[in-house]
């Protein structure tokens, strides 16, 4: 009990001072808004446009924008409106992107920190473990999973989040070599600190600068690998929809509805834009030695 | 007669950052004659790497040189701050050439070692084929590389520190330089093997007549290696004299602290009834090398062996060269490592306590490491570093009560409380060894092991922190394992030495004996390394 209340302020200090250093990063502070108005805006989506994501305009095939007919984005090929469907498909792309990173990060930081930690045979078991992991085919996996659990939005995140942390485990295991040999490390053992708590206090806080600059890595993948499941009938099934699915339609219609293309496009690329920014706010912010 | 090489003429080196203008050098002046011996010495932050990398250009990209440099020739002066950048590439290695601190980073780890000094004459010389192999090959010899012949086409990797640094001076001579500037060359070596490189600096000087600017912080070196001294301080000189009378009547104040800084003293015995607090017999270090299947397994034995006793309030000083297994023998007696043979702490055997069982202990034997950037984690508060012992052994306290053991020990090594919330990084070298040595006494401990706690910090820091070492001592009767290499700092610190060498003790003995008339033939060679003026 005692502890734990003990690690709850360690952890509020570090969080308050790295708070008021990203604070002070204005690119970091204007990403981190547009990320909330766009969340915001995805789960609000329904409310915001006049029109529902299967609603069809039978007026309006492959409409361009106007500000008159209340397609501000444009319709697609089946008279659908382009905004509502784009921000339907954020919360799709936003929620698989942020379960399936945050999956792989905690159990790829802990994977990897106690494999470098224990070492030895530990520690060739567990990377052998990773290495096989590796090796299955990702489709194979997806479809395996698919013929046991059936056909459900869950079924993404678990298949994306099982193949992610594989590489978030090797970054941190790497890392973690490297910084068990560190004097501070064996200055807590000769404290007498258990080595749980030299894993959650001495190794993991410094290992995550690589590792929030692979997560923002991360994000965009997550996002493109859900897109090509979807793409191949695996993912998220119509009428649902999401930006990887809405680009790669908009791609086939590029030539004769552009807006297509871009309106998805943009969501996704301003996403991707703003987590890169606040990805680095973060870094500098967690890292004591920047000021 | 001698004549003039290079001036360096009221230099001064800006760096302009975001925070504001700081000038690392200012006004400097100095002047190098043919086959001279100028040492620039200073403490870290001094300019003195400053002020000769300047020499060649070679400052970091933001920084702005003022001044002039004029490097004589005898095709006339030139300004090396205004030539071209391709005539400064032609002077570098060929005119002026340098070496540096680390020589296990200087030589590209990828590459053979005769091939990376034909990369030099390649780049200067117009010898091709034969010639250029056997110019290497005479280069190799020249520097003393047993069996030339064979170990040019050695790697990096294979060399020991002394040989790469041997290699190095062989690429920086291969043209024949005029000037050879020495950044720190002997910092990384032992004793020994820094006595062996000077030598052979000693004997290319008269062959090549070479001029030599030697920048180090050691002032031993200094005095039998240097014709003139030049002492630096805040990036300026503070002071220019011949070596002799430097040492004999220094002029300026701060010179006097750094000569007075070496250290000296020795430790009051303690009583001869004191009682056993360490007592380790036959204690055995020993690594697995590679494993292979269906072999038996290879070992290295680090530690072969060792007794040792020290006695409650004792010091006890381990000397040794690097690969000694000095630091091991520490490590294993506070069971940081696997080791067989019997370890007896007070009156409690540890050879067979499990990590639970050996908690309790750990807060009566802590430890204070070498280096004072890589013990501090850098992410941690100094409060927290300093709290984390009390969180382990004392769960009891509270936040209040903590903040005070922690203010106690951060006043005890004589630091400011109110530092408790600033990082590691915030601090120089010699507060961070305070800070560390705070987070062994916050829990109180009986037995101190000292891994080099000083080896990292300038003269003047490290004598402070040996003050407050003894005082310490004094104050809570503490039993300090002092390792070190630095024999002079081991003599002003301990009861007894140990002398080990290859896993195995050489010597054991009163320290004042062992150093007045040492018996064993590398106890003598080490001092004589070591104390380059005590007679063969």
């Amino acid at each position: 009990m005692h502890t734990a209340s003990e690690a709850h302020t360690v952890g509020e200090s570090l969080g308050r001072e790295a708070w008021r250093r990203l604070k002070q990063n204005r690119a970091a502070m204007t990403s981190l808004v547009i990320l909330i108005i766009l969340t915001v805006a995805c789960i609000a989506g329904p409310w915001l446009t006049p029109w529902g994501l299967s609603e069809v305009d039978w007026n309006a095939f492959t409409a361009p924008p106007s500000l008159a007919e209340g397609h501000y984005a444009g319709t697609d090929a089946n008279g659908r409106d382009l905004l509502t469907r784009s921000l339907y498909g954020g919360q799709i792309s936003l929620s698989v992107a942020v379960v399936a990173t945050l999956v792989s990060l905690v159990i790829g930081v802990l994977y990897g920190a106690i494999a470098g930690f224990m070492g030895g045979r530990v520690d060739n078991l567990m990377m052998r473990f990773v290495d096989i992991m590796y090796s299955l085919p990702f489709m194979f996996l997806v479809i395996l999973m698919m013929v046991l659990f059936g056909r459900h939005i869950l079924l993404i995140y678990a298949a994306i989040g099982a193949v992610e942390w594989l590489d978030m485990s090797r970054i941190v295991r790497g890392q973690t070599l490297a910084l068990k040999r560190r004097e501070f490390v064996e200055a807590a053992r000769a404290l007498g600190v258990t080595n749980r708590t030299i894993i959650v206090r001495h190794l993991i806080p410094n290992t995550l600068g690589p590792v929030i600059v692979y997560v923002t890595l991360t994000v965009p993948k997550v996002i493109l690998l859900e897109s090509f499941l979807s793409f191949l009938g695996l993912g998220v099934q119509e009428p649902m929809t999401s930006w990887g699915v809405l680009i790669s339609e908009g791609t086939d219609m590029m030539e004769t509805a552009p807006w297509m293309l871009i309106v998805p496009s943009a969501f996704l690329a301003l996403t991707l834009f703003c987590l890169n920014f606040l990805g680095d706010g973060l870094r500098d912010a967690l890292d004591p030695r920047t000021r | 007669m001698s004549q003039l090489l290079l001036e360096i003429d009221r230099l001064r080196v800006d760096f302009p950052l975001p925070q504001g203008r700081i000038t690392a050098v200012k006004d400097v002046s100095l002047s190098l004659h043919t086959g001279e011996t100028l040492a620039l010495v200073g403490e870290s932050g001094s300019g003195k790497s400053i002020t000769a990398t300047s020499i060649l250009r070679l400052l970091p990209e933001l920084a702005e040189a003022k001044g002039d440099i004029r490097w004589h020739t005898p095709q006339g002066i030139k300004s090396l701050l205004d030539v071209s950048n391709k005539r400064i590439r032609a002077i570098r290695g060929n005119e002026i050439a340098m070496i540096f601190q680390e020589p296990m980073t200087s030589l590209n780890p990828l590459q053979r070692i005769g091939h990376q000094i034909r990369e030099v004459l390649d780049k200067h010389t117009s010898l091709n084929g034969r010639a250029a192999r056997d110019r290497v090959i005479e280069l190799l010899e020249q520097v003393g590389i047993p069996e030339a012949q064979r170990r040019q086409t050695s790697y990096p990797y294979e060399l020991s520190g002394g040989q790469r640094q041997r290699v190095m001076i062989a690429m920086a001579l291969a043209c024949e330089p005029k000037l050879l500037i020495a950044d720190e060359p002997t910092t990384a070596l032992d004793v020994t093997v820094q006595a062996q490189i000077l030598q052979l600096l000693k004997t290319l000087q008269e062959q090549y007549g070479l001029a030599i600017l030697f920048i180090t912080h050691d002032l031993g070196i200094v005095r039998h290696f240097a014709d003139r001294v030049c002492v630096m301080r805040q990036g300026e000189v503070v002071e220019t004299a011949p070596t002799a009378e430097l040492f004999r009547y220094p002029r300026h104040d701060y010179t006097k602290t750094l000569i007075e800084a070496e250290p000296h003293g020795s430790k009051p015995p303690v009583d001869a009834s004191a009682p056993l607090l360490v007592d380790a017999r036959d204690l055995r270090v020993r690594f697995a090398l590679k494993k292979r299947l269906f072999r038996p397994n290879a070992y290295f034995e680090a530690v072969k062996g060792i007794d040792l006793r020290i006695q409650r309030g004792q010091t006890l000083g381990i000397v040794g060269e690097s690969g000694s297994g000095k630091s091991t023998l520490g490590r294993a007696l506070l069971r940081l490592l696997e080791s067989q043979g019997e370890v007896r702490f007070d009156d409690t055997e540890l050879t067979h306590l499990d990590g639970k069982a050996m908690r309790p202990i750990r807060s009566r034997m802590q430890v204070v490491f070498q280096d004072p950037f890589g013990s501090l984690s850098p992410r941690m508060t100094v409060g927290e570093i300093v709290s984390e012992g009390l969180r382990v052994h004392h769960p009891e306290l509270n936040r209040r009560q903590r903040i005070e053991r922690v203010t106690e020990a951060l006043q005890e090594v004589s630091l400011d409380p109110a530092m408790r919330q600033r990082y590691p990084h915030e601090f120089s070298g010699g507060q961070r060894q305070r800070i560390a040595i705070a987070r062994a006494l916050v829990l109180k401990p009986e037995f101190l092991l000292l891994d080099e706690p000083t080896s990292a910090l300038d003269r003047s820091v490290q004598a402070t922190v040996i003050d407050l070492l003894r005082t310490l001592q004094k104050r809570h009767d503490l039993t300090y394992l002092f390792i070190s290499h630095d024999l002079a700092v081991v003599r002003a610190l301990s009861d007894t030495v140990l002398v080990m060498k290859d896993g195995q003790v050489v010597e054991q003995g009163d320290t004042d004996a062992l150093f007045r008339s040492p018996r064993e033939a590398y106890t003598r060679e080490l001092m004589r390394a070591a104390f380059l003026d005590m007679p063969a």
